[in-house]
Parts: C-alpha cells; structure tokens; sequence
C-alpha cells in the first residue's frame, strides 16, 4: 500500500466524514442504478484510498446481487462494514438512501403541483409509453437469457410462475417460497448458478 | 394499525421480497401500493417507475419515498424507506457473517438459482399492466382490445425500435415524452 494511502486510517472521524460525503456524492450524481454505482465506489474505496481490497469488493459484489433488496444498498451496508463495521454500515446506507430520498421527496411534493395540468399529462403518457417499451425489453432479454441456457428446470419454473401469476391470481410472496424451496431442494449443483 | 407502522411492514416486506435488483422490486410494490392498499394509482405507479429512470436512486427507494410522502408527509416517507432497507441491512450482515464462519453459501444460491426464473415471470407480469394502461388505458386486461389509444401505440412501437437499438433511458423517455405532448396536442 503506498504511503499516500495511508493517512485517513478507518475509524477516525475524518475517515467517517470522507467516506460519507463520498459515498454522498456518488450515490446523488449516479443515474442507472447498482452496475454504474458498484464501480464508482470501487474506484473510490479501493484504488484512491485502499479502505478495501479488490478481491473483497468482488465478494461483496457478487453476493449484494443475490441478496433480496437492491444491489446498490446492499453493496453499501457489506462495504462499510468491512471497512469499519456497524459504524462503517451505518455511514456507507445513510450516504447511499439520502441522496434519492431527498430528491424524491421534492418531487413527490411537486407532483400534485403539475400532475394536473393537461399537457404535463400527455408528457406524462408519453413517457409512459416509453418506460413500457423499456420493461417489455428488459424482460425479452431475460426470457432469451434464460431458454438460451437450455436447463429444463428453471424455465418450467418460470412458466409455472407465470401461470400461477396470471391465470390463478396467486399471492407473490407464496410464489417466491415455493420456488425457493424448489431451488433448495432441486438446484443447488453449481450449473444453475 | 398505526400508518407510519403499516408503512414500515409493508416496505419491509417489499424490501424482503424483491430479489434481482431494481426491477424486479416492482411487482411487489405494485401489488402492495397499487393493488392492495391502493395508496397510488397505477399510473402515478407508472409516473414513479419513469422518474427513477431519470433521478438517481434504486426504484425500490425512489417508490417507498414518494409513496411514504403521499401518504403519510415527511415521517411516512423515512418510515416506508428504513423499511425497504431493513431486510438488507439484517440479511448482509448475516450472510458477512455466515461466510466468515462457514465460508459455504450453496443452500442461499440454491435459493436463489430457484428465484431468479420466478422473479422473470414476475417483471413479465408486471410489464403486462403497464402495457395495458399505456395502449388501453385499463390497469387489467382490456375486455375490448379493439379499443386502443392510437398515440399510445405509435410511441410504444416507436419507442420499442429504439430500446432494442440500444438509445439510452434518459433520452429515450425525454423522447417519448416530447412525442406525447406533439400528438397529444394534434389530436390524436
């Protein structure tokens, strides 16, 4: 580690302040969610302060992506607690919620303002359009993902759900126990990971 | 039950739940906010939905705040969003925790290989309401398909050629947005 590294030791004070107000910075400039955030972090964490190993963040990121709960919070709370433990988890989650909660506060406030106004409103359906086109895209590329695989499991599983889901009316949460037993039970050799 | 307590559950619950990142926590927070509490419309679901793509922030977080705001002011918005966290928080650092002790997590990616075709089935679904309300305008199944919104179709399928070419969100929805306003104002 070079000697430049070395000066904010985890645990002091200053090495709080610094961790928050760059987690702050990233987490509030950061549009595109876990994938763009998880590198900024790195970038910052590892390489220009050497809080945190490569291979750990690595670690780390592999299983905020599995975790339930979004990816970049996840990251976060595992990162700061490596870093500096419940203290470190405690700046890392703050520094990362702050930024979207205040934001989405103002416009949660200014929604009502301007929801009303008819041509507001036909932005508004506009770009409904648009975040539809953006859904049904992300979910092609996950259904070619998944048969491209050729594992006859996980796609009945997914079939299954989706029956049960929309033909059946079925509670959510019964499907993800159900399907997280089967996965327990049937598909714990590494192929499906 | 007290609201702010409500909120806190049922974002815990969301938070708990949603397994595969941002999108996939939208079924659960549409079939709590939208459908069973109806706290939110489906479009002010759908409007949430289109500004996360815009604002920094996780849909999930972006969701519980605008959502906790609506329904119960500033103290709603903290309760819903310590919520969606909760789970997070408890179960990374169990799993830190178990890792360093047991160093074998294969009964948890078990779990999860089972989940992640669930959770695709899930978005499917969800996707399926949005594009009912966007073509014609119901939240379920439309009983007349013949009675589509011709300006909503023309941007979907406009919109759709650009996603799959690859247009970045921001620009695409800024897009559709201005060609809501230009047809809306034509008449269509």
């Amino acid at each position: 580690m070079p000697e430049n590294k070395m000066e904010l030791q985890p645990g002091t004070r200053r090495f709080y302040w610094v961790l928050f107000k760059s987690t702050f910075l990233i987490s509030a400039f950061t549009v595109g969610g876990g994938m763009v955030i998880i590198p900024l972090l790195k970038s910052k964490f590892v390489d220009e302060y050497g809080w945190i190993d490569d291979k750990e963040t690595l670690d780390i990121v592999a299983i905020a992506q599995s975790m339930p709960g979004v990816m970049a919070i996840n990251a976060s709370i595992m990162l700061g607690y490596r870093m500096s433990g419940l203290m470190g988890t405690m700046v890392t989650l703050m520094a990362t919620i702050l930024p979207p909660l205040i934001t989405m506060s103002l416009i949660a406030l200014c929604y009502d303002l301007f929801a009303h106004n008819q041509y507001i409103q036909l932005v508004l359906k506009g770009m409904q359009c648009g975040a539809t086109a953006i859904i049904i895209n992300v979910v092609i590329n996950l259904v070619q993902k998944l048969f491209k695989k050729k594992l006859l499991l996980p796609c009945l599983i997914f079939l299954g759900t989706m029956v049960a889901v929309l033909a059946f009316d079925v509670n959510l949460m019964y499907c993800v126990i159900v399907d997280g037993l089967i996965g327990l039970a049937l598909l714990r050799n590494p192929k499906y990971n | 039950m007290d609201i702010y307590l409500l909120l806190y559950w049922e974002f815990f619950k969301i938070g708990l739940f949603c397994v595969g990142g941002g999108y996939a926590s939208m079924p659960w927070i549409q079939a709590a906010v939208v459908d069973n509490y109806q706290w939110l419309t489906l479009n002010e679901f759908i409007d949430i939905f289109t500004i996360s793509q815009m604002t920094p922030g996780p849909i999930g977080i972006n969701a519980a705040t605008f959502a906790g705001t609506k329904i119960a002011g500033f103290w709603g918005s903290i309760a819903a969003t310590v919520g969606f966290v909760t789970p997070s928080l408890i179960l990374c650092l169990g799993v830190t925790w178990l890792l360093k002790k047991y160093g074998d997590i294969s009964a948890i990616k078990g779990i999860l290989n089972g989940l992640r075709p669930a959770v695709i089935a899930l978005i499917f679904a969800a996707g399926l309401s949005f594009l009912y309300l966007s073509v014609w305008n119901t939240e379920t199944m439309p009983t007349d398909f013949s009675q589509f919104d011709t300006k909503g179709i023309i941007i979907l399928a406009l919109a759709l050629i650009a996603v799959r070419r690859k247009m970045g969100v921001i620009n695409l929805l800024a897009l559709s947005g201005v060609l809501g306003l230009l047809l809306g104002i034509a008449g269509l």
